[in-house]
């Protein structure tokens, strides 16, 4: 079911996600422990190229990753298969792009 | 290590033995006996020849060679030959099923007919390089490749790392296993020449890439194998080869 592409994609993602996690979970305890608040935070994020970089690809990767990894859960429990299987991974990565991006749109651009 | 039960001659252990055909079953019980070095096998044998002639179960070699006595043991697929009743009962009970993955035919044997067919669909064949004609050719036993390959060769296909395969469990395509343990066993033979065939077959559908890397193969495999590390290097091997525009 799972064509070698789609395993490549996984590990790819999965590489390019590891520094991305780091980061972000360093940012996350700076940011508690430091005391930042929430307009101090947007005021280092807004209009950033640096962070609406990083948190778009982290978005980008992490759509590809999970999805093809459900695409597998949903194969192999649910007995998903064949067109509906592929939408129902489609469906998914898109989702979450489309949360993730609303997200890093939110707090970087708007 | 943990200390076995001691078993008296005049024990009595409860064999729970699967019974039945492709269209179902149920566990029966049978009493048998026990003796301090009886084997698993000896006491399905017991059974046979004293109540239950009827019972179906495979046996060849009874000395750990042929792996045609595998079945599943109180849950865990097992070379019942090799396996002594002291070792795994379990309040007095052990209990007996046809292997775990594989269509039942009756009772305790199983349908191996999917399972051979995957190691063919993996390529599983030598594909001959050389004729009778030509000098043999001389490897090192001390080639990195043949190293590799003769950790992998003494596979004798008893299926006991199928039946401990969650992911052949859930995915009835996977080819398992075995087949790709032979498969990376013959991409390290440098003697044969089907590699690229072979990459395409263990890559396509149900191939390599759809396990799990749980290792059940290789903590149940009686012959200490390990399919897992071979199935690693397929995958290795397959993600080497797309880069390389071979795949």
């Amino acid at each position: 079911m799972s064509g070698l592409g789609l395993y490549l994609a996984q590990r790819i993602s999965a590489m390019v996600m590891i520094p991305l996690v780091l980061t972000h979970l360093g940012v996350m305890i700076y940011a508690v422990r430091g005391g930042l608040d929430t307009a101090e935070i947007l005021s280092r994020t807004q209009g950033s190229l640096f962070w609406g970089s990083l948190y778009g690809l982290f978005v980008i990767t992490a759509s590809i990753h999970a999805a093809i990894g459900l695409r597998v859960i949903a194969y192999e429990w649910l007995k998903l298969s064949g067109l509906g299987l592929n939408v129902f991974a489609v469906l998914v990565g898109l989702g979450l792009l489309a949360l993730g991006g609303q997200a890093v749109y939110t707090v970087v651009l708007a | 290590m943990s200390q076995l039960p001691v078993i008296k001659r005049d024990d009595v252990v409860n064999m729970r033995i699967w019974r039945g055909d492709a269209s179902g079953g149920s566990f029966v019980d049978y009493k048998i006996p026990m003796s301090e070095t009886q084997t698993v096998l000896d006491a399905v044998t017991w059974v046979q020849r004293n109540v239950e002639p009827g019972l179906s179960y495979r046996f060849a070699c009874r000395v750990g060679m042929c792996g045609s006595c595998a079945m599943m043991v109180n849950g865990r697929p097992r070379w019942t030959c090799r396996t002594h009743v002291s070792k795994v009962i379990k309040n007095h009970q052990i209990k007996l099923e046809p292997l775990r993955n594989l269509p039942v035919i009756k009772d305790l044997v199983c349908d191996l007919s999917d399972f051979f067919a995957k190691w063919l669909k993996a390529n599983g064949r030598f594909v001959p390089t050389e004729t009778r004609e030509r000098p043999v050719k001389k490897i090192s036993p001390l080639s990195k490749q043949r190293q590799a390959a003769n950790t992998a060769i003494e596979c004798i296909n008893c299926a006991i790392c199928y039946a401990a395969c969650d992911a052949v469990e859930q995915n009835p395509n996977y080819l398992g296993p075995a087949a790709l343990n032979r498969a990376w066993t013959l991409m390290n033979d440098v003697r044969d020449g089907g590699k690229p065939e072979r990459l395409r077959a263990v890559t396509g559908d149900g191939g390599c890439q759809c396990c799990h890397s749980q290792h059940g193969c290789a903590s149940h495999c009686p012959n200490e194998l390990n399919p897992a590390r071979s199935i690693a290097g397929l995958k290795q091997a397959a993600v080497t080869a797309i880069f390389k525009g071979e795949v």
